[in-house]
């Protein structure tokens, strides 16, 4: 009996003391951040979406290798004698024609490693979170400051100087020896394997990755079919 | 009002329907768009949030936002319900509400019916949801409309045993059941109101007050349980049972158990005022007798009412936001072994009061 009266009283009096703690709340200002409206501040070293800085891309596709995703495709076309690409911000000259820098953000997983390795930290995560899309294409960022006829236009320019070399060496190669004129029109992996002919301006000014170079040449041709 | 009506028209049948739809129409619909509103909006303090705010100005249109929505929704009805009972059960759980208002004092000029056996009437008519739940959940055709409509119906069917107990007291005090007659026995001032024991002599009004407060508290706790509110909404328990009864409706059907959910709400909060605080009479006398335009009085009446209405309303809610919500067991509990026991006492010791 005495539990009985002892329940009844303990019902009332914790439902008033739980309405009195909500009726503190009632007039406590509320702690909701309008997301839309206000914007609370990232932190310093939030990682969000990516940006390139073009003027600084050297095109030497350290972020392209450094992504555990691969959402980053770099394609560069070599430059010819005579083009001045400018210098990077840090003061490193720039050699390559970067004829294609896409980043596939949807793909990023906003790891930030492909900050790290850029030399020139053209690469860098911006503060910028809200850019949802309605087309998955979008999510494609291109960053190359060359529109598709300039870079087709280098692509020609170098296959063009390129070309001129081989001849030249071919012609080099034929004034030495005849046997070993067999190389008709040059492949860039006989050069390689062909180090013999020395003294020929032209073959000196060759940079020694040219292999990787016609690698992507090779991919480029492969992207266009 | 009716009468009033009558000779202005100079028809019956216009006035009845136009007294009649006089509470839906200025009354019941508004309530429900501001109830539902201030729902959102006290849930929203009361747990620190900004609560709707986007629709017009502080998000005053939210709700009739939403009404617009549920027009426009498809009225879906699964296969396999019974589609007369699916069909009819919305409509008899919202008259039940409606025609509950029928006998309600908004003022001392308005009252739809001043019938004599006005509470006993409300308390026959509100069964009638009773019936209209049970419908809903049986005709659903689906596990948890039907669990949901039987703890309803358990509920509700406990829960009027209190209220009717106390509804005596009360009666037993005022020797009416009629609502009108009721309010006017608590006249002027609120020292008057039965919450403090009535128009009586001073001696047996003294002795009342304690056990019109318990009747108060019964009736206050047992009519949040028959209108399914929180601590005791375990019919519509969103964590078990979806929704309840009304799990399978849509649209228009699903706004009208949530129309008759809003318009109870208000209902029984009109009830515990007109019974235990002095319904529509105001607490410190009117401003109409004091300028002398008795025109006004009838409006103060009913702005008292509403307030006082409005105010229950808002502890409901306040209720809801506080408390969690009983098992089966201990809702059946606090019925069956705690409120009914102190009804009967309080019930006994009110009478042996006023007989002496």
């Amino acid at each position: 009996m005495k539990q009985y009266f002892k329940n009844t009283w303990d019902a009332i009096w914790t439902v008033l003391v739980g309405m009195k703690i909500t009726f503190n709340h009632l007039f406590k200002p509320s702690v909701t951040i309008q997301y839309p409206d206000v914007k609370v501040a990232l932190p310093e070293r939030a990682r969000n979406r990516l940006f390139v800085n073009m003027d600084d891309c050297i095109g030497c596709d350290q972020c392209a290798r450094a992504c555990p995703v691969s959402c980053i495709t770099i394609e560069t076309v070599k430059s010819v004698p005579g083009e001045d690409l400018g210098k990077t911000s840090n003061g490193k000259k720039k050699a390559l024609w970067v004829t294609q820098f896409d980043i596939d953000i949807a793909k990023c997983c906003y790891c930030s490693l492909c900050v790290y390795p850029c030399p020139t930290e053209c690469i860098k995560m911006t503060d910028v979170y809200e850019f949802a899309e309605y087309e998955r294409e979008n999510f494609i960022y291109r960053f190359s400051t060359l529109t598709e006829a300039e870079a087709a236009e280098k692509k020609e320019n170098y296959a063009k100087v390129e070309a001129e070399k081989a001849a030249q060496k071919a012609a080099a190669a034929a004034g030495k020896t005849d046997t070993a004129a067999v190389k008709p029109e040059a492949a860039p992996g006989v050069k390689k394997v062909a180090p013999l002919p020395e003294g020929s301006v032209a073959e000196q000014k060759l940079p020694k990755d040219n292999p990787a170079n016609t690698e992507l040449n090779q991919n480029k041709s492969e992207n266009n079919s | 009002m009716y009468d009033l009506l009558n000779s202005i028209f100079g028809n019956e049948y216009l006035a009845a329907i136009i007294t009649a739809a006089l509470p839906l129409l200025i009354f019941i619909l508004p309530f429900a768009l501001f109830a539902v509103l201030a729902e959102r909006k006290v849930s929203a303090f009361m747990q620190d949030r900004v609560g709707p705010n986007r629709v017009g100005p502080q998000g005053i249109l939210q709700t009739v936002a939403d009404i617009l929505k549920l027009i426009q929704k498809e009225d879906i009805v699964a296969a396999d319900t019974d589609k007369k009972l699916f069909n009819l059960a919305p409509v008899l759980v919202f008259v039940g509400s409606y025609a509950a208002f029928a006998a309600i004092p908004f003022s001392s000029a308005y009252i739809g019916s001043n019938i004599d056996l006005g509470i006993f009437y409300i308390l026959a008519i509100s069964s009638l949801a009773v019936a209209g739940i049970l419908m809903a959940g049986w005709a659903s055709n689906n596990k948890y409309s039907l669990l949901g409509a039987m703890r309803s119906v358990a509920q509700i069917i406990s829960y009027e045993i209190p209220t009717a107990l106390v509804i005596l007291t009360v009666v037993i005090v005022t020797d009416s059941l009629n609502l009108g007659v009721i309010s006017e026995f608590q006249t002027a001032y609120f020292w008057n109101w039965n919450i403090l024991g009535g128009n009586l002599p001073l001696l047996p009004k003294l002795l009342l007050i304690p056990f019109m407060i318990v009747g108060f508290v019964i009736i206050y706790v047992s009519t949040l349980a028959e209108v399914n509110r929180t601590p005791f909404d375990i019919p519509e328990a969103e964590s078990e049972l979806v929704a309840g009864y009304h799990t399978e409706y849509t649209g228009m059907k699903f706004a009208m158990f949530f129309l008759a959910e809003y318009a109870n709400m208000f209902a029984v909060s009109a009830i515990v005022t007109a019974l235990f605080f002095g319904g529509y009479q105001s607490p410190f006398g009117y401003l109409g007798n004091l300028i002398g335009l008795e025109i006004l009085i009838p409006f103060e009446q009913l702005f008292w009412f509403t307030a006082k209405g409005l105010f229950f309303v808002f502890v409901q809610m306040w209720l809801r936001w506080t408390l969690p919500r009983l098992r089966v067991d201990q809702l059946m509990t606090v019925c069956w072994k705690y409120l009914i026991p102190y009804a009967f006492v309080n019930l006994i010791i009110v009478a042996l009061i006023i007989l002496l």
